[in-house]
């Protein structure tokens, strides 16, 4: 039992704890809190891989960026305080059962599966210059392509945002909230 | 990087794909299905990282999918929240079965 398998199994029982309280919590904003942890417990994965970019952008997009948007739009429509319906139990119980078989279905394939891959290669462990090179190159293998797409994208998703989230002209007489 | 196997990582993305799913199926209020979605995209990102890291060393491409897969997931949220404020604004309610004004 070395100090990695530890840390490995550390990491996700945080992962999986976290994210079965985030999807059965009772309380919305504890339930936004306990994703906070699944998904800083994902980071910690990518540490763990030696892939400290895609940790860093982990944090910073989900943890500080989606899950603050969450929280906030907690806050803007219901407020912490208020408790969360209960499911019905024979909702919950087919939910369980099909997600529970869809794992174990899963897990078989994994268990059965032999991966094998090109891993005679040497590994590389990327860092911010090696990734930033091959996004931005026009080569044969750069993704130059899937990252203009993608800034297209976030402009049009931001545009979106604005329009739909605006609010109407007419309630303008008490302030100009918005 | 002794024992733990792509296995491992695989049965843990598994785990966290299905609990993902349990919570979209059960939750009615929409911002915690959102979140579970979110749950269930962190999955296959977990998922490209570690065929990346175990089978295919020697390139980037399942870091450069995980880079853009977290891109449109915000992008997603976003517009996701966007929405559910402004349908809040109409009805009073998250909840997806009463958000039913389209139903024929």
């Amino acid at each position: 039992m070395s100090a990695s398998i530890i840390i490995f199994y550390l990491i996700a029982a945080m992962i999986l704890i976290g994210g079965l309280l985030a999807v059965t919590a009772t309380r919305i904003f504890r339930s936004a809190v306990y994703l906070l942890f699944s998904l800083l417990g994902t980071a910690g994965l990518y540490f763990f891989l030696d892939y400290e970019f895609i940790a860093a952008v982990q944090i910073i997009v989900y943890v500080g960026g989606i899950v603050v948007l969450i929280i906030f739009s907690i806050f803007l429509t219901q407020g912490s305080g208020t408790s969360l319906k209960q499911p019905k139990f024979l909702r919950m119980a087919l939910a369980a059962i099909a997600a529970t078989a869809g794992c174990a279905l899963s897990v078989s394939f994994i268990n059965n599966h032999s991966f094998s891959g090109a891993n005679d290669k040497p590994a590389l462990s990327p860092s911010v210059g090696e990734i930033g090179a091959q996004l931005l190159s026009t080569s044969q293998h750069g993704y130059i392509l899937p990252f203009e797409v993608v800034s297209m994208l976030l402009l049009a998703a931001m545009i979106g945002c604005i329009v739909i989230a605006i609010k109407d002209k007419e309630p303008a007489a008490n302030g100009n909230q918005n | 990087m002794s024992q733990i196997g792509l296995p491992h990582i695989l049965f843990l993305s598994c785990a966290l794909f299905f609990i993902g799913v349990y919570g979209f199926l059960t939750r009615r209020n929409m911002i915690t299905m959102l979140m579970a979605l979110e749950l269930i995209l962190n999955s296959v990102n977990i998922n490209f990282i570690a065929f990346n890291k175990f089978l295919f060393a020697d390139k980037m491409d399942g870091l450069f999918f995980t880079i853009f897969i977290i891109t449109i997931a915000a992008a997603e949220a976003a517009v996701a929240i966007a929405i559910i404020i402004n349908l809040y604004r109409n009805s009073h309610s998250l909840d997806v079965d009463d958000a039913d004004t389209m139903k024929f």
